[in-house]
Parts: structure tokens; sequence; C-alpha cells
């Protein structure tokens, strides 16, 4: 299953413009994406998004309407879903329940015709690298659902794929698991060195997890970026409305040059600021961090606003306020250091760096 | 929300269930009982004995009964491994294939026989065979059989292959599985408790199944319902009970085991 023909290249996955049509509706429109060898990339994006449809596409059970996908350089839209070097871990596991944890380990190596022992053997060791190596002869349904998460994960690696596509593989798991083997999924991609595309709908796990990530929605890819890219530079309202918390405002925009905007705030304070790709002076929409907005005396900072409630959240509070002009804002305050105002209470709102962006749309 | 009615409090409900049970099981359980009967009387009861069951297999009607049960049984067994092969690949066909032209159209031919009465089948069925110059006898069983099966062999296999997810065979083919690897390696073993309770199932519809046999046997080729109805013609004789009880007891028992795999197939997964 070499293939000689292509040329290698540092991609280990590259889409280039896939559209996907399912009769009338169209799930994917024009989507491209470069994923890096080795690389942990995330695709994440509400439900419904085309998440499961762009993996389905790359594992082979969907043909693309338009498009190219290409493994390594080499375009696999001739390629039936069993010849190519991709494995899945699938969002319900899809475990043989009739085979032992070892024979559906063991499954995709004797079918590329490695002998039974040395498939066992094999299986064995990425049974270990999962720590479930005294499972081995048990049934995927005496199996908790951690352990049977596990035992997909080393189905799928068993082969040694160029890339792993994961769909959601960790959303069957309580809170409490979903964290741990977060790490514990990010050790082995690396300890591997496989390229890893996982598919989320928690931009937390993303966040936490990837090394570059493709924000989706309705079918287009909003952003591909670094999770600090993302975060702190999101380039438009979807994206900085999707990941993390923000506070839109509505606001002019004076001037836009070399991605620095300089904004006239409600209550005409002024503020100079980074600008996203492709938003142009006039109306426009801000993105105010709450986590970076400081809290001063009245009549001090670029804001002035009321408090109007309080959530308390362990490490933080949530200040709920109120602009002069009208407009709802959420500050975030850090408990501990300094005393939280009243409700009813006016301040002074100070926008430090990085909290503030305006968005294109 | 209103509560359920309770169907027990209906006035007369237990009446009419005793009545409808007494109907169908009474006669069931005085043939049973009439067969271990010392006298050669139907009606009276003469003592315990199993004097007809030992008549059965040696008496005067021995060698007709014999033939007629190898007859029987081969035909059943035969039909319905056919019918089984077939509902199965028309199983995977329905579940499997995606959406197709004239797929409705092909399930309902797959269960007409279901809805169509037996009678006209069988008419059809000797029409069918006389105009196309096939000699009646066993073969001509043999193919009616094959083909009144198949629904009911279909029925509990495409019932076990719908609850079976196309995932598994997606995992198998993401695991370089070929699509035929994936069907004999995942959904064929994922479909054994359907795929034997539609044998089952199909095997006793073709063992009791009398009148289209009836029709298109031929002069002198007899099956067990054949052959106890021509005995029934010459009067009743209790060896008539002592046979019909034992095959109600095949029947019962396969009925049985067809559930039970149905049953522990599911429970299983
Ligand atoms: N087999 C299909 N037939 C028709 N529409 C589909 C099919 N699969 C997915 N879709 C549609 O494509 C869109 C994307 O779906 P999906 O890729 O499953 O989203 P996600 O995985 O991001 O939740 C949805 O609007 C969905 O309804
Ligand atoms: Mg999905």
């Amino acid at each position: 299953m070499t293939s000689t023909a292509a040329v290698a290249t540092a991609n280990a996955v590259e889409i280039d413009n896939v559209v996907k049509r399912y009769g009338f509706v169209t799930a994917l429109h024009g989507v491209s994406m470069q994923i890096g060898d080795g690389e942990f990339f995330t695709l994440l994006g509400p439900s419904g998004c085309g998440k499961t449809t762009l993996l389905r596409c790359i594992a082979g059970f969907e043909d693309v309407s338009e498009g190219a996908i290409r493994l390594h350089g080499q375009d696999i839209a001739p390629l039936p879903p069993h010849k190519r070097e991709v494995n899945t871990v699938f969002q319900q596991y899809a475990l043989f329940p009739h085979m032992t944890v070892l024979q559906n380990v063991s499954f995709g190596l004797l079918r590329l015709g490695w002998s039974v022992s040395d498939a066992e053997a094999r299986a064995k060791q990425v049974l270990e690298l999962v720590q479930l190596g005294q499972f081995a002869e048990r049934r995927p349904g005496q199996l908790s659902g951690g352990q049977q998460q596990r035992v997909a994960l080393a189905r799928a690696l068993a082969p040694r794929p160029k890339v792993l596509l994961l769909d959601e593989p960790l959303s069957a798991l309580d809170l409490k698991l979903r964290q741990a083997v977060r790490s514990e999924l990010k050790a082995i991609q690396r300890e591997t060195g496989i390229a890893f595309v996982f598919v989320t709908h928690d931009q937390e796990e993303a966040l936490t997890m990837s090394d570059r990530i493709a924000v989706m929605s309705a079918g287009h890819v909003q952003q591909i970026g670094t999770p600090r890219e993302i975060y702190e530079a999101p380039s438009n309202r979807f994206v900085a409305d999707f990941i993390g918390e923000t506070n839109l405002l509505d606001v002019t925009a004076n001037r836009v040059s070399d991605g620095i905007a300089e904004i006239l705030l409600p209550g005409g304070a002024r503020l100079s600021c980074p600008a996203a790709l492709g938003a142009r002076a006039g109306q426009g929409h801000l993105s105010l961090r709450p986590e970076r907005l400081g809290i001063a005396a009245p009549g001090q900072g670029q804001l002035q606003a009321t408090v109007e409630d309080h959530v308390y959240l362990g490490t933080d509070t949530q200040l709920h306020t109120r602009l002069g002009s009208g407009e709802a804002l959420v500050v975030r305050l850090q408990n501990g250091a300094a005393a939280i105002p009243e409700r009813g209470a006016r301040l002074g709102l100070e926008i430090e760096a990085g909290a503030a962006r305006l968005l294109s749309d | 929300m209103a509560k359920p009615v309770d169907l027990r409090r209906f006035t007369g409900f237990r009446a009419i269930t005793w009545l409808c049970l007494f109907v169908l099981y009474a006669p069931l359980v005085i043939v049973a009982i009439y067969s271990f009967n010392d006298s050669t009387s139907i009606t009276r009861w003469g003592g315990f004995s199993l004097k007809w069951y030992v008549d059965v297999f040696t008496g005067p009607e021995a060698p007709k009964f014999r033939d007629a049960a190898i007859n029987s049984f081969t035909i059943a067994i035969g039909a319905a491994v056919c019918a089984t092969l077939i509902a199965t690949a028309a199983a995977v066909a329905m579940n499997r294939a995606g959406r197709f032209r004239g797929k409705t159209a092909s399930l309902a031919l797959i269960n007409l026989p279901l809805m169509v009465p037996e009678i006209v089948t069988a008419v059809a069925s000797l029409v069918f065979f006389i105009t196309i110059g096939f000699k009646t006898g066993l073969l001509t069983i043999f193919i009616a059989h094959i083909v009144f099966c198949i629904p009911f062999a279909y029925l509990p296999i495409s019932a076990r292959m719908q609850s079976v997810p196309d995932t598994y065979e997606q995992a198998a083919m993401d695991l370089y599985a070929t699509p035929w690897e994936a069907f004999r390696l995942v959904l064929l073993p994922l479909m054994v408790p359907g795929i034997l309770s539609g044998f089952l199932l199909a095997f006793i519809i073709s063992l009791d199944d009398f009148l289209i046999t009836n029709f298109v046997k031929g002069a002198g080729v007899e099956t067990l319902p054949t052959a106890i109805f021509g005995s029934v013609k010459q009067g009743i004789k209790p060896n008539i009970m002592a046979i019909s009880t034992l095959l109600l007891g095949v029947s019962v028992v396969f009925v049985t085991l067809s559930w039970i795999i149905g049953r522990a197939g599911q429970s299983k997964r």
C-alpha cells in the first residue's frame, strides 16, 4: 500500500475547496485546509456545521461533490475506504460486539495481511499504550465507557495510519473522565507522531488540546489558527462569540489601517485597538473579552457603567453591567484581591491591552 | 396526564379471555390426551397407553407415515435453507444498498405471500407448473415451499439487520476490510440470531403446510400433513391423534427455539 508516485509533502492532509451536497442540502461550501504531519488539528463548530461530513469525506464514506482531498500529496478520490491509510475513532466507538478486545484491535492488522502472531503482538503493545493490557480477552460489552473509548483508540492506532480521524470521541464520557482522557489523548498523539484530526463542538476541549483549530459554521471555515490566535485574534463575529465569552459592542470605526482601528466608543471615549483582517472603517462590532476589563473609579476608564447583577463562579465573579448608552456588558473579576462592587454601584471600566478587537462580519 | 385505561376492568374481559383460550387450545389438549387412549374409540377413554404411538411407527400405516415424514423433513430443511439464503440476500439489499428504484415495490413483492390468501397461491402455483409443463411431484412441492417461506424467513432477518447500525461495517472498512470481508466478518456474525430465527420459522411453516402442498404434489407423493389428511378421510383413528401430537411437539419446540434465539440476540447487544 505504498504510493511511489506521490510526492512527499509536509502536509498529511490537504483539503482543497471541498463541496459536499446531499440533494438540496449543502453540508460543505468550499472548505480548504492543510493539516501538517504529526499535527493535532481540531475541527470546531456547533452541531450541524459539517464536521462529521468532512471526516467522512476524508475516510471515504462520502464522495466529495467538488474539490479534492490529498493524503501526503496523493489524491484519494479514487480510493475506497479500505484502501485509505486513515483510521477513524467513531463517535459511538462501533467496537465489534462479537469479538474480544484483542480481536477488535488486531482486526485492521489482519486485513492488511499481518500474520496472526505479529498482529496479536502489535495489538497487545497498543493496548499497553492505552493501559488496557489486562482487558484483552474481554468483550466490549463488559467494559466501561472510558475503557471502550480507549479500545476504539487502540484499534484505530494499531495499523499506524498516516492520519487518525476522531469524531467527538470524548462526548460520550462524563465530565471528570473527559478531562482525564484529554491529556492522555494528547500524550498519545505526541508519542505516536500521527496527525490527529479531532472533531469537537466543545471550545474548551479544542483550546486545550490542539496545535491548530479550524472553526467552522454552516459548512464554511470561519478561521484557522493556533488556539491563542483563535482566542485572542478572532477574525469575525462568529468566532469571537463561539470561542470563550465575549462582549460584542456596536461601535463606529473612524479609521482602519495596518491592522489598527481607531474606535469611537459609546459614551464618547476613543480607543485604538487591533482590527481583524477584513474589518473596515464605519459601523462595526467590537469584541471585549470580559476577563480583560478592569474596574476603576466612576469617571475614569474608557467606559462608564452601572452594576446590575453578580454571578459567583468560584474563582471568579461575573459582573453584569449596563453602559450609560444602554448596552449590557459582562466583566469578569478574580475573587480575592479587591472588593466586588455592589449592585447599583456606578463604576468606570478600563479596557486593558488585548481586551478589544474590531471584527469583520 | 390521564391514567391509562385498565383493560382488565372491562366487564366480561376475563370471560372472553377464557373463552378464546378455550376455543384455541381445548382441541389441541383433547387430541394430545386422547393420543394416549388405550381404546380404539376416539371419544371414550379406556385408560392410559402408548400403543397408538407404537402403532404410528410399526402399524399398518407406518410405511406410509415414514415416507411422508422423510419427504416432509427433506422438503422443510431444503426449502428453509434456500428461503433463508434468498431472504438474507434480500435483507442486505433492502437495508444496506441505500435507496434504489423499485425498493418499495421489491419489499411489497417479498412480503406479498403473507397477504395473498393461501388458496389463491395454491391454485396459482398449480396453474403455473402446468403451464410451463412441469410434472408435479417432490420438486414442485420444494419450489412452492421455497417461495412461500421467503417472507417468513425475511421478517426476523430484516428486523435483526435493522437493529445493527451500519457504522460496524464502516468501522470494518475503515480498518482495511473489503466490503465482502466487512459483510462476512462483521455483519453476518451479528445477524446470526436473526438468520437462525428466520430459518426455524421457515422450517416450521414448510413442515406444517397443507394447502399449497396438496395442490402441487403429484399423485402418490405425500408429506405428513397430506398423509394425515388422507388417513382422516378414511375415518379418524387414534393413531392420527398420536402423529398429530408428535407434529405439534416438533412445532412447539422449533417455534420456542426461534423465539429464544431471537431474544438472546437482542439482549446480547
Ligand atoms: N446523509 C445525509 N443526508 C442529508 N443531509 C445530511 C446527511 N449527513 C449530514 N447531512 C446534513 O449536513 C449538515 C452537516 O452535518 P454533520 O456533518 O453531521 O454536522 P456536525 O458533525 O458538524 O454536527 C447537516 O445540516 C446535516 O443535516
Ligand atoms: Mg457530528
